[in-house]
């Protein structure tokens, strides 16, 4: 889970303030201009494809078990060949997206509206509620990520939704902390001042006129948060504490291929590749937003 | 700078308690009654109700929250962190026995990552949108991308099955080492050469840069001596926080290449149900986090003089 706070340190030294002056028009053509954000736009767009496609695409059942046709190398019929199960790894990589870019999306999804929620809130009202929130804060940023949310999964038990709660109650610290610093430098600006001057409920001024200002960088880091995400959901499925055989998901296929290293290399090699594409393709899309939204942080 | 330290000394305190806190309250999160669990992790299915009330009195269960968090605490922070119900050994010794060995192979991977990142982020940097800077940067993108677990057995597959150079798994020749350390290494490298690059753009474009060049001072002293200085500032800063990231990643590694450290020992212990140890682990790796970080601020006050010297106080 290198790349969540890696980014967010970026983002700090960056100067998180300036990101808050919102998105360049045109932002949106802008990024079809631009090469990196288009290679990852086309990675994330193609396995998205995959994985909502996967019934009808896949060529087989991903958890039809055939022990006539364990360890076979790819072919036609099966093409990347098949598992010590006889399944076809193939479709179980397909399904595996479904699983996998399903799962970041949803985490992401809770991720930002408790982090972006809390840090709004936080930082527009200060006070007591700035202070508690603040102080949850710092401890779970104490923690190398991983470490926490294995320690959460591996008490409630392994399983999607387990690590689902796992992810979620760690990573939406980070999101509270820069929302928090977004809103701070905002508030002081005249459109809110003009806001609270008029007499705008406080509720207008952070949904109204805060959260669209603050929401381009965090457009960035949720696109490099699904990369994060994918990354440690896979690793606790590949320990054995999320998704449960024979479910197809690619830490588990990876796990369940451990074993046949020496014979079936090929067990090891797709899933992780699957893994990594799809996370080079987040990571690239969230590199070109950030030179899209903000050509001043461009190097 | 006496005042900055002694804040951020203090600031220590409540964070702890916070992670104390937390890693106590990790335990009621636990699904079904922990004295029917304890005594199925030693092997006890059907226990009469007299065990049960034994057990419920040893555990503290009958004290409210808030007391049984004060105790544990005030055990915790003489350096009892309970029993585990798997091996019957004391948390804390367990933890400290096997310490040693993921300190040993996070050192080992921050050196080999630090080698690695150095000259490519410099290098990136001086031929900023050439080729070696396009081949760095790459590096760097599949480096973050790559699931350290897939990396590992890559290596595996590439080094001991394949070349069979080296040993795929174990602790008993210093050989065993290199490939866990490989693998977090190639992790690390990647975000600490996307750091150094950008800290020496940083630094090239500031005017002392310039002044040392117009006084006609070789490249290389211009490089090293002054803008590879000022960048190793944000270097340390970063190479501190990924040290404690690297804990994570022990935790994979290990597991992998049955490593006997501290990771393997938690995920081990997460499959025996084992949460004394487990909470144990996390006051420990809270703790330890802390510790580095504070000690990544400190050389951070030592590095940067605006800081020393009180001009810039900054950070929390």
């Amino acid at each position: 889970m290198a790349t969540r706070s890696e980014i967010l340190l970026e983002h700090d030294e960056q100067g998180g303030e300036r990101l808050a002056h919102g998105g360049r028009p045109g932002a949106f053509r802008a990024l079809f201009r631009h090469p990196t954000a288009l290679v990852g736009l086309a990675i994330v767009g193609a396995m998205a494809f995959v994985a909502v496609a996967a019934p009808v695409l896949s060529p087989a059942d991903p958890t039809d078990v055939d022990a006539a046709r364990r360890l076979l190398p790819p072919s036609a019929d099966a093409p990347l060949g098949t598992d010590n199960l006889g399944r076809d790894i193939a479709s179980r990589i397909m399904w595996g997206a479904r699983l996998s870019l399903g799962t970041a999306a949803l985490a992401t999804t809770l991720i930002l509206t408790i982090g972006v929620g809390l840090g709004l809130v936080s930082g527009y009202y200060g006070g007591l509620v700035d202070d508690l929130v603040m102080r949850v804060v710092d401890v779970i940023l104490a923690f190398p990520a991983l470490i926490l949310a294995l320690a959460i999964v591996g008490v409630l038990g392994p399983g999607i939704g387990s690590v689902m709660i796992g992810v979620v109650s760690v990573a939406w610290a980070d999101y509270a902390r820069v929302m928090r610093g977004l809103v701070l430098a905002a508030r002081e600006r005249q459109y809110v001042e003009a806001a609270r001057a008029t007499g705008t409920p406080n509720a207008r001024i952070l949904l109204r006129h805060l959260l669209p200002n603050v929401f381009p960088p965090i457009v960035v880091l949720a696109s490099l948060e699904m990369g994060g995400l994918i990354l440690a959901v896979s690793a606790l499925s590949f320990l054995g504490l999320g998704a449960q055989p024979p479910t197809p998901e690619w830490g588990a296929m990876l796990n369940d291929g451990r074993a046949f290293i020496a014979a079936a290399p090929q067990l090891m090699i797709y899933p992780g590749l699957a893994i990594s594409v799809v996370v080079v393709g987040f990571n690239l899309l969230g590199d070109g937003l950030r030179d899209v939204l903000d050509p001043h942080t461009r190097r | 700078m006496t005042r900055y330290v002694a804040r951020r000394l203090l600031y220590l305190v409540p964070v702890w308690l916070g992670i104390s806190l937390l890693a106590f309250s990790l335990a009621l999160l636990a699904p079904g009654d922990p004295v029917r669990s304890t005594l199925q992790a030693q092997g006890i299915d059907a226990p009469s109700a007299e065990q049960v009330r034994e057990l419920r009195r040893e555990l503290g269960l009958d004290d409210p929250g808030p007391i049984r968090y004060a105790k544990w605490l005030a055990a915790a922070v003489q350096g009892d962190l309970g029993y585990s119900v798997r091996t019957g050994e004391p948390v804390l010794r367990s933890l400290a026995d096997r310490f040693p060995r993921t300190a040993q192979l996070a050192l080992i991977a921050i050196v080999l990552g630090l080698a690695l990142a150095l000259p490519l982020g410099i290098l990136a940097a001086l031929f900023r949108d050439r080729a070696m800077d396009h081949v760095s940067r790459l590096g760097a993108l599949v480096g973050a991308s790559i699931p350290s677990f897939w990396l590992a057995y890559l290596l595996i597959i590439l080094f001991a099955v394949q070349l069979r150079l080296l040993p795929v798994a174990g602790s008993n020749t210093p050989q065993h080492v290199i490939l866990p350390a490989l693998t977090l290494a190639i992790g690390a490298a990647a975000s600490l050469t996307r750091l150094t690059r950008s800290a020496m753009l940083e630094e090239l474009t500031q005017e002392y840069v310039r002044t040392a060049r117009s006084k006609g001072l070789r490249e290389r002293s211009v490089v090293v001596g002054h803008a590879l200085r000022n960048a190793l500032i944000a270097i340390v800063t970063v190479t501190g926080i990924r040290l404690a990231g690297l804990l994570g990643g022990a935790v994979i590694v290990e597991t992998i290449f049955a490593w006997p450290g501290i990771g393997k020992y938690v995920v081990d212990s997460i499959s025996g149900r084992d949460y004394p140890t487990i909470q144990g682990f996390v006051l420990f790796a809270g703790t330890l986090v802390l510790l580095i970080n504070l000690a990544v601020d400190l050389m951070y006050v030592a590095l940067d003089p605006r800081v020393r010297l009180g001009g810039r106080a900054g950070g929390d």
